[in-house]
């Protein structure tokens, strides 16, 4: 191999890496979730069972609809810095008035998901950089969810809660919601083709402006999906733990960005993955806490570790993305 | 053959009353959901103490520490499943929220795991609550405002973390404080976390804005922020109310000597998490007669008997108290009526 300068490359063979490392790229978000799970395995055979999954994995399924949300905005070159904040006050409309007065709750879901789609267009119009606005949007957030539930408390609609305590047969709930998230995510963004306008307008939105998209149009579907999906979290969220807490969401806005990232997601040019930011979110779900639980790691090393695992998990996508340029 | 003798043994110790259930090779887990200010790390460190000695004692097999990387609730919730699937035999909480962890809690009632909470408790039935008088202490604060500052005023209150149940409990305690005496005016209020720099950035924030106010109602954590926030305005020292947390108490000690500054000082001792241990230990140990909500006394200091508490307290600590097994069933026993 040494003996062909770089020149005189055989154009095939430049394809076949490329394709190779593209490969590996899709692959590299399944690869990451069988080595957590290979090591929790070791750490803790008992874990993997019908039962340990669903306790392992039942609070991963929020983290991976916030992670589709922010999938979505990231997708249209933007970055939502408030969808933590958001699923809290989601979790704290559904404890509340979801449960006491369901055509309020509704109501003010319907009406959270319009704020995004409005969000989207201010963002457009004005041309205002996404995190300053979602910066502020998170603190007005996190305001009206103590507003509503000023101490924690509330209780989820029992509809939520048996739907979330669902037990099928043979395949834990966790994963049959996760494998049911990514396809019908993967199908509407992935296989038709206004999802490819859609991801259009992050990679080449002057292609598309001159081809006569809307890209207006776009940036309010793409954040209003944002609010959809930031909807289901919530909702999720709050069918698992049974309670609200207006602080119960804050950790997700930093965990979904990394799960789109490590799904196989790009900051920019629209390059999203909607299965690889669900293997990503259940990935970092695991590492974060039952791995880290059962390697019994002194106390004050814990929180380390913990980023610490974020870190190698994340530094391995980034070596293989570099390989690939 | 073995199981049976096993069985008469075991009914012979119940017949007898005194002699319970061993524990020695039971495993007690602590989940903590944030170790970020002086209070917890005292928080932790007793419970260390106590329980290493546990363990040397063959009292317990195990006391694991599992602390979250954030002070989120669902990571927490995760870890107390993950600790189910552990299969440790207690676990004892310190909880991000009182409610919202309660379907992970019911998990591991429901996998027969004792649960005791304490400080940031649960509120599922089935766990064990340690609780302070919160709402209290947030009244005796005013009461005691109102011996230094007999003829009232303004008051400025420092809230701590937002969205608590603690801080829930001691606003609402200042509030029937301040209703019981007419003569005090909240004027102002900010959140200091419980952290000292947080506060002393809070209350520099809002100074310039206030009237004069003649006494501070806080948290804990937050007195010696606000006392460097005063004096960095150059504006007349209030009446502080402290926290029990080392550089309070100092602050308090000089400025004591300086013009014979009085104060009170009120907070839960973080040795509590060594009494929910014991407790965690005595339910394992077979004891059905617990009731659910034990209540103990906060730590309080006056302006007699603080100096003498005061070298007592590591440098950057918390003053604290750490149960013995005798102290904790007394503890246990003084909640049984």
């Amino acid at each position: 191999m040494t003996a062909i300068a770089p020149g005189t490359l055989p154009k095939s063979s430049q394809r076949g890496s490329a394709a190779r490392a593209r490969l590996l790229r899709g692959l590299l978000p399944a690869l990451s979730l069988a080595l957590v799970l290979m090591a929790i395995a070791w750490l803790n055979p008992r874990a993997i069972s019908y039962f340990g999954f669903n306790l392992m994995l039942n609070l991963a399924i929020p983290i991976a609809l916030a992670t589709i949300a922010q999938m979505f905005v990231i997708a249209g070159n933007e970055l939502d810095l408030s969808i933590g904040t958001f699923v809290g006050f989601v979790g704290c409309v559904t404890a509340t008035w979801l449960r006491d007065a369901p055509l309020l709750g509704i109501f003010v879901l319907l009406g959270s998901i319009g704020v995004y789609a409005l969000l989207g267009a201010l963002i457009h119009l004005r041309n205002l950089p996404s995190i300053v606005v979602t910066l502020g949007m998170s603190f007005v957030w996190q305001g009206l969810a103590i507003l509503i539930l000023p101490k924690p408390g509330g209780k989820a609609p029992d509809w939520l809660l048996s739907i979330m305590s669902f037990k099928p047969p043979y395949i834990p709930f966790p994963i049959l919601a996760a494998l049911l998230i990514a396809a019908v995510v993967h199908f509407g963004l992935m296989r038709t083709s206004y999802g490819v306008i859609l991801r259009g307008s992050g990679g080449n939105a002057a292609a598309l402006r001159r081809a006569g998209w809307s890209l207006l149009k776009t940036k309010i579907v793409l954040f209003a999906l944002t609010g959809l999906f930031g909807v289901l979290s919530g909702m999720a969220l709050i069918g698992i733990t049974t309670s609200a807490d207006a602080n119960i969401g804050n950790g997700y806005t930093l965990l979904s960005i990394a799960g789109v990232i490590l799904g196989g997601g790009e900051f920019v040019g629209g390059r999203v993955s909607p299965i690889g930011a669900v293997l990503g979110a259940l990935t970092l779900a695991l590492a974060a806490s039952p791995l880290l639980t059962f390697m019994h790691i002194p106390p004050d090393w814990q929180v380390a570790a913990n980023g610490a695992i974020l870190i190698i998990v994340l530094a391995a996508r980034v070596l293989i993305s570099r390989r690939e340029r | 053959m073995k199981k049976l003798l096993v069985l008469s043994a075991f009914a012979a110790m119940l017949a007898s009353g005194t002699a319970l259930a061993d524990t020695s090779g039971k495993k007690i887990a602590f989940s903590n959901n944030y170790a970020g200010n002086s209070w917890r790390q005292a928080m932790l460190d007793s419970y260390g103490i106590v329980t290493k000695k546990a363990v040397e004692d063959k009292i317990v097999a195990a006391a694991d520490v599992f602390t979250t990387a954030d002070k989120e609730v669902p990571t927490q919730a995760a870890q107390v499943q993950n600790l189910i699937l552990q299969g440790y035999d207690a676990i004892v909480i310190n909880a991000a929220s009182p409610d919202a962890l309660n379907g992970a809690i019911k998990q591991a009632c429901d996998a027969n795991i004792v649960v005791v909470s304490f400080d940031g408790i649960v509120t599922e039935p089935c766990a064990y609550r340690v609780v302070v008088d919160f709402k209290d202490m947030g009244k005796q604060e005013v009461e005691q405002m109102a011996k230094f500052q007999p003829k009232g005023g303004n008051l400025l209150e420092i809230r701590g973390l937002a969205g608590t149940s603690i801080d829930d409990a001691i606003h609402a305690g200042i509030l029937e404080g301040v209703a019981a005496h007419p003569e005090f005016k909240i004027v102002g209020s900010v959140t200091g976390d419980w952290d000292q720099t947080t506060a002393q950035k809070a209350v520099a924030t809002i100074l310039p804005s206030l009237p004069d106010v003649v006494g501070i109602v806080d948290q804990g954590g937050d007195g010696y922020g606000a006392a460097q926030a005063f004096a960095a305005a150059n504006k007349p020292r209030p009446t502080i109310i402290m926290g029990n947390r080392q550089d309070e108490l100092k602050w308090w000690k000089e400025q004591k000597e300086k013009d014979g500054y009085k104060t009170w000082s009120a907070s839960i001792a973080p040795g509590v998490s060594t009494l929910a241990f014991w407790v965690a230990q005595q339910v394992l140990d077979g004891r059905k007669d617990i009731p659910h909500d034990l209540l103990v006394p906060y730590l309080a200091f006056t302006q007699d008997d603080f100096e003498a508490a005061l070298p007592k307290i590591k440098e950057g600590g918390v003053a604290t108290h750490e149960y013995t097994q005798e102290e904790a069933i007394a503890a246990i026993k003084a909640n049984i009526k």
